[in-house]
């Protein structure tokens, strides 16, 4: 399972670079990330190549780090290739998602985050469908 | 045990006429020796035949550390110098220290008050207490250690520190009671672990632990590693040192001795006597002292009183728990919150760390209360959603606790500041205004 690194942010200016250069310093590539923000803090969601060493330098850096189990999902990328995946989950509750910056033999990459319990039944529904989950390993390289 | 049934059982309506007796006395001693005390009776227009029953305390003034301040060392001593056979003195944060003097009797007094405390912590004849609070100027070690004695006990005064032996001695010894600070008490227990010793390698089956403030996780704590009882005991040296009050075992607030201690409790910015269960400043009258009698002396700690008889069989009134001291107290929109309350209801939410800081402001006419919380390793998830019930839950348990909404505010880790001693949790931003 791919895993996501995720990073509590304070709305203060300058944070966010720090967390990108903590990550450069050490070698870590960020590969797709995301963020969700309120008035007051912010979430930084990021898939990257190296994982625990993104999760360990920036917890060394006094930042609070979640790494989280996502789903990297292979989605045709034409026109209504995203609905017609998501309209396959039905009412399975996808708390959030987001797209990889780089695309994988013409199809887009999507991070899907559902809780633990719907991840067989997702994959089991993404599997008859013939639409892949890629894995960690390949997601980490991308 | 109960150590002084007939004083610690008494009928209420008995010691009240004990009580009233006694302050009618005192107060004619300090009018007679002490012109301090003849000024201030003076000053609020009191004679001594004023005072019939322990309710006419009210009509008496306060007394505060100041004063003892500003008659150092001696001003303020009922009895010649001749008569005064030791003092003790308080550490004094700024300045001068306070000097408190103690006749023979005092120092008798003070030994039955800790004997009734030992008795109170399942404390008899037969144990073995071993004192680890300091010995010197500090009331802690001798206290603990005349109290001992006059129980009966065999008492180790080992003083404070030197920790590997103090738990040698402890073994070896047997010691059944341990008294000490509640934070050197979970010293001596991680210790004890790191030296390969199991609760089962002690005989301890009570501790007395006071002299600074303490929380239940901390009590649970100790009682678990060292495999004994912990109570809490309640002094200071102005009053007369440990002893003035005791938790038996239902644990359900300190015994107050109040033949000798009177307890009230006020509203620290009125002086107004609060009604018991309010939390309030408590005030101290000592009613049979000879050297140092103080009259409703402020402690500036703050605590409650309860008067429903204790299951124990003691019927001397309780003082809860101590939530700290006036001197950290916030108001705000006219509740008195203090920053021991907000720590307890961030305990209660189990992902909380207890690194919080309190910021006040004043938005219009209206107080508002920031509660800055760091988001640690268990707070911490990735979703709003999630964050923001975690805000929510806080919030909540404040405002059952402290009765006011606050606004929560989650904050990075680290970024409050650590500060080696007394934390600074509170940044008031009204007053600059
Ligand atoms: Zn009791």
């Amino acid at each position: 399972m791919t895993k996501q690194v995720s990073v509590f942010l304070e709305n203060k200016s300058g944070r966010l670079a720090e967390v990108c250069q903590t990550l450069g310093k050490n070698g870590v590539n960020i590969r797709a990330l995301c963020i969700a923000d309120t008035s007051d803090f912010g979430i930084l969601r990021m898939i990257v190549d190296t994982p625990e060493v993104a999760v360990r330098c920036l917890r060394d850096g006094g930042f609070s780090v979640g790494e989280t189990s996502v789903l990297a999902v292979e989605i045709p990328d034409v026109p209504g290739g995203l609905g017609g995946v998501i309209s396959l989950l039905g009412n399975v509750n996808v708390e959030y998602m987001y797209a990889f910056f780089t695309t994988v033999e013409g199809n887009a990459v999507v991070v899907f985050r559902v809780s633990e319990e719907e991840i067989p039944s997702v994959v089991e529904i993404l599997g008859r469908n013939n639409i892949r989950i890629l894995p960690a390993e390949d997601v980490y390289s991308l | 045990m109960i150590w002084d049934p007939y004083h610690e059982c008494m009928d209420l309506e008995q010691r009240r006429e004990l009580q009233a007796h006694r302050l009618r006395e005192t107060v004619a001693r300090l009018s007679a020796n002490v012109p301090f005390y003849r000024q201030a009776f003076r000053d609020v227009d009191v004679q001594p035949q004023d005072i019939q029953s322990i309710d006419d305390l009210a009509l008496l003034p306060f007394t505060v550390k100041d004063d003892l301040r500003d008659n150092y060392p001696y001003g303020l001593f009922a009895s010649p110098l001749s008569e005064v056979v030791r003092v003790h003195a308080s550490s004094g944060t700024t300045g001068k220290p306070t000097v408190v003097g103690y006749t023979a009797e005092d120092i008798n007094l003070w030994a039955e008050c800790m004997a009734r405390s030992i008795g109170c912590s399942g404390g008899t004849p037969h144990d073995t207490l071993q004192v680890a609070y300091g010995y010197g100027l500090f009331t802690g070690g001798l206290g603990l250690h005349y109290g001992g004695e006059r129980m009966g006990c065999t008492v180790i005064p080992m003083s404070s520190g030197n920790t590997e032996r103090q738990i040698m001695m402890m073994r070896d010894l047997g010691s059944t009671i341990l008294a000490c600070t509640p934070s050197y008490a979970l010293t001596v227990a991680d210790v004890a672990a790191d030296m390969g010793l199991q609760p089962e390698d002690f005989k301890l089956k009570s501790g007395i632990f006071g002299a600074e403030p303490w929380s239940e996780s901390s009590r649970q704590a100790v009682e678990e590693k060292l495999g004994l009882s912990a109570h809490d005991i309640y002094g200071l040296s102005e009053i007369i040192g440990p002893g003035v009050a005791n938790e038996c075992s239902n644990k359900g607030g300190l015994h107050i001795f109040d033949d000798h201690f009177v307890p009230e409790i006020i509203n620290p910015e009125t002086g107004e006597v609060l009604p018991d269960g309010e939390y309030g400043e408590l005030v101290i009258t000592c009613i049979t002292k000879t050297c140092l009698p103080l009259i409703r002396y402020r402690t500036r700690d703050i605590s409650c009183l309860h008067r429903d008889i204790c299951p124990c069989g003691r019927t001397h009134p309780r003082i809860g728990r101590l939530q700290g001291r006036t001197d950290d107290m916030l108001i705000i929109r006219g509740v008195n919150v203090f920053p021991s309350q907000i720590e307890h209801a961030l305990l209660s939410i189990e992902e909380a760390e207890p690194h919080y800081q309190l910021i006040v402001r004043r938005e219009g006419h209206l107080d508002v209360l920031e509660v800055q919380v760091e988001v640690s390793g268990e707070i911490f998830a990735d979703t709003v959603r999630r964050l923001e019930e975690v805000e929510k839950r806080i919030a909540h348990a404040i405002r059952t606790t402290v009765g006011i909404g606050v606004e929560v505010k989650l904050v990075e880790p680290k970024t409050i500041a650590r500060s080696e001693g007394k934390a600074k949790r509170v940044i008031d931003l009204r007053k600059e205004e």
